[in-house]
């Protein structure tokens, strides 16, 4: 059966930089926001690539990624992502960072997706990230889910099985290392992806040139949205006391050591 | 006067479990902190009577409950459904939540039908003047934020391990019964089961005093120009066994296993730690053959006392990210704490 898999997917600071929080004029920000380098969102990437692999498995079926972030951010991060797994793309101007609020996100969102040409709610699979590396919160896929009137949502996906029934067989995440297994009746359904089980795509320069020339045409589209977080007061944000003292062990026998760390096992 | 409402799913057994008091200790202290608040509680589960009396004496006012085998299991439509009748029913504007898979797949969702908002990830709650201030962590724990909501209803998932759990007498609680027909819409799901290891396989152990992280350096080359997985895997295992730690990875280990190279067999994406891996929290832990990278040590935040063995001087432990590291060789150690281990164990 062929899909409409829609993949919500924006991006994120480069977990390398170090990132540090001002006070902007709207709230909390990062320091330089604009010029630190950006990823795509990484659960969010593996909700991309098992959409490309699904759709590949079922024939006739299309992915679409929708993105919201700062424009001039979306162009840079989509010359590798449009290298990865083919897609359309519809992009939406406006913030992304952490401190924004999920359920503006997720209105924007709902919008776009609602406004693509051709919806149709028995073929629609919405993926995205389980979390965002921003928020981090797990909230914007089931707000979405609420304003598209979607009753099955998953979070913490792992697995997607097509069963031959056309059902959705989905294995979730829950606590202590175990995956929950559901049923769903077959679409519409929001899936929030973790890890999956797809290792990250080689760049295929074919599938670039192929989602470039959807890319620039996007991007000119983009709508401005505002998002912020109205209603929400900061009171701090504040980085963690990092350093310990680490005190460096460097001369020790594999014993001595070992006796070291089971008195502390034990303590 | 404003309602507050614990909301929480029971256990198979009707029962409550550890996340779920921690949030009513929340709740609780957080309708005694506020000004002209009262607490009830909101059960959702197959059976919730013994939930209802274990908590009788918590000091909420009401126990209202969804009950039936249609919300025994964790499923998002009749989750949501039971969710948003009882805070509607209760007329809360606070709702306080255990942020357990089921209730964070949930309650946002829930937040949009009723016309409110959700903040999941909660690590502290307080009143300061009078206002309710949520303390969460931002960009995968690197930095704290402490902010309050105008939006009502406000519901607040409180993260598990993060508060002292409530503690009282058990007694008999007056159930006050819901009744909510689920739609056909709401039943197109149904939860087929669980997948988990076996029970010696299950590496995973929340509740360890212990997390033990291996890296990628188990894989790699030692000094002898080999590598020695068969021997890494075994240290591992054996010292899993004999200390009951629980077992997390860096992303570089575990993505080995996608790439096709040699790996540890036990090893998955769920024992994985870091920026997009899990942060779990354990009083102690300890990481070998890891170079306490950011993205890797960002997944520590919520562990008290670290210690490192590598055999970099410079790697990132050493830099403030451990309390102790030690510049040796983890096969050699570790092969020698399980031989401590293991003689105590047959003492
Ligand atoms: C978007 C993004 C997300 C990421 N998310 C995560 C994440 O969630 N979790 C994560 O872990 N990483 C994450 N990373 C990767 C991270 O930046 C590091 O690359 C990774 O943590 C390195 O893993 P490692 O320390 O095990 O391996 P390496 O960097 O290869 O280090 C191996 C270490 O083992 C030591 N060693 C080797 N042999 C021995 C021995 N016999 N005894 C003692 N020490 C030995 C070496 O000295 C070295 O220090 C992410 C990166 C990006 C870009």
């Amino acid at each position: 059966m062929p899909y409409q898999i829609v993949v919500c997917g924006s991006l994120v600071p480069d977990p390398l930089q170090t990132l540090e929080p001002v006070q902007g004029p709207a709230g909390p920000a990062l320091k330089n926001e604009m010029m630190l380098p950006a990823w795509l969102d990484p659960w969010a990437g593996h909700a991309l690539y098992e959409a490309a692999h699904l759709a590949r498995q079922q024939p006739g079926s299309q992915v679409t990624l929708v993105s919201l972030g700062p424009k001039a951010k979306l162009q840079q991060v989509m010359m590798t992502v449009a290298q990865k797994v083919p897609f359309a793309w519809v992009a939406l101007d406006g913030a992304a960072g952490g401190f924004t609020d999920p359920a503006e996100t997720a209105a924007a969102l709902a919008e776009a997706i609602s406004a693509l040409p051709g919806l149709n709610p028995a073929q629609l699979l919405v993926f995205g990230g389980w979390e965002s590396a921003t928020r981090g919160a797990g909230v914007t896929l089931q707000t979405v889910a609420e304003r598209l009137g979607i009753p099955d949502v998953f979070l913490g996906v792992d697995e997607l099985k097509v069963l031959p029934d056309g059902a959705l067989e989905v294995l979730e995440r829950i606590e202590a290392g175990r995956h929950l297994i559901s049923r769903c009746a077959g679409p519409p359904a929001v899936l929030g992806w973790a890890t999956g089980n797809l290792p990250e795509p080689k760049n295929n320069p074919q599938i670039g040139m192929a989602n470039m020339r959807g890319v620039l045409p996007a991007l000119q589209k983009a709508r401005p949205v505002q998002i912020g977080a109205a209603g929400v007061t900061f009171a701090s944000v504040t980085l963690p006391k990092q350093l310990r003292q680490t005190r460096t062990v460097k001369d020790a026998s594999p014993d001595q050591i070992a006796a070291e760390l089971i008195a502390w096992f034990k303590s | 006067m404003q309602t507050l409402l614990y909301l929480t799913a029971t256990e198979t057994d009707g029962s409550l479990g550890q996340p779920a008091l921690e949030a009513l200790g929340a709740a609780a202290s957080l309708a005694a902190a506020l000004p002209e608040t009262t607490l009830l509680a909101g059960l959702v589960g197959a059976q919730v009577q013994p939930a209802a009396n274990q908590i009788a004496s918590c000091g909420a006012k009401r126990f209202l409950a969804v009950t039936g085998t249609d919300f025994a299991a964790s499923r998002y439509a009749s989750d949501a459904a039971a969710a948003a009748a009882l805070i509607q029913a209760s007329g809360a504007m606070l709702v306080v939540a255990p942020g357990t898979a089921r209730w964070l797949r949930c309650l946002p969702g829930v937040a949009a039908r009723v016309g409110g908002r959700a903040d999941t990830h909660l690590t502290a709650l307080e009143v300061v003047n009078g206002q309710v201030h949520a303390h969460r962590w931002y960009y995968r724990q690197r930095m704290e934020g402490v902010f309050t909501r105008a939006q009502r209803p406000w519901l607040l998932l409180v993260d598990p391990g993060s508060q002292p759990a409530w503690s009282g007498l058990p007694g008999q609680a007056v159930l006050e019964p819901l009744a909510v027909t689920l739609p056909d819409h709401a039943r197109r799901t149904t939860v087929t089961g669980i997948r988990e290891p076996a029970a010696d396989a299950q590496t995973i152990r929340p509740d360890a005093k212990l997390l033990f992280v291996a890296g990628a350096g188990w894989t790699k080359k030692q000094a002898d120009g080999q590598t020695h997985v068969p021997e890494a895997e075994r240290l591992i295992r054996d010292f899993l066994r004999l200390s009951r730690a629980s077992l997390g990875s860096s992303k570089s280990l575990v993505d080995l296993g996608g790439e096709g190279q040699a790996v540890l067999s036990f090893l998955s994406h769920l024992n994985q730690i870091g920026q997009t891996g899990a942060t779990p929290r354990h009083p102690k832990g300890l990481a070998t053959c890891c170079h306490g990278e950011e993205p890797h040590t960002v997944g520590w935040r919520f562990i008290n006392e670290r210690r490192a063995i590598s055999l970099d001087p410079n790697c990132g432990w050493a830099r403030g990210k451990a309390d102790v590291l030690y510049v040796a060789d983890a096969f050699r150690v570790m092969d020698r704490v399980n031989a401590l281990l293991a003689g105590e164990a047959n003492v």
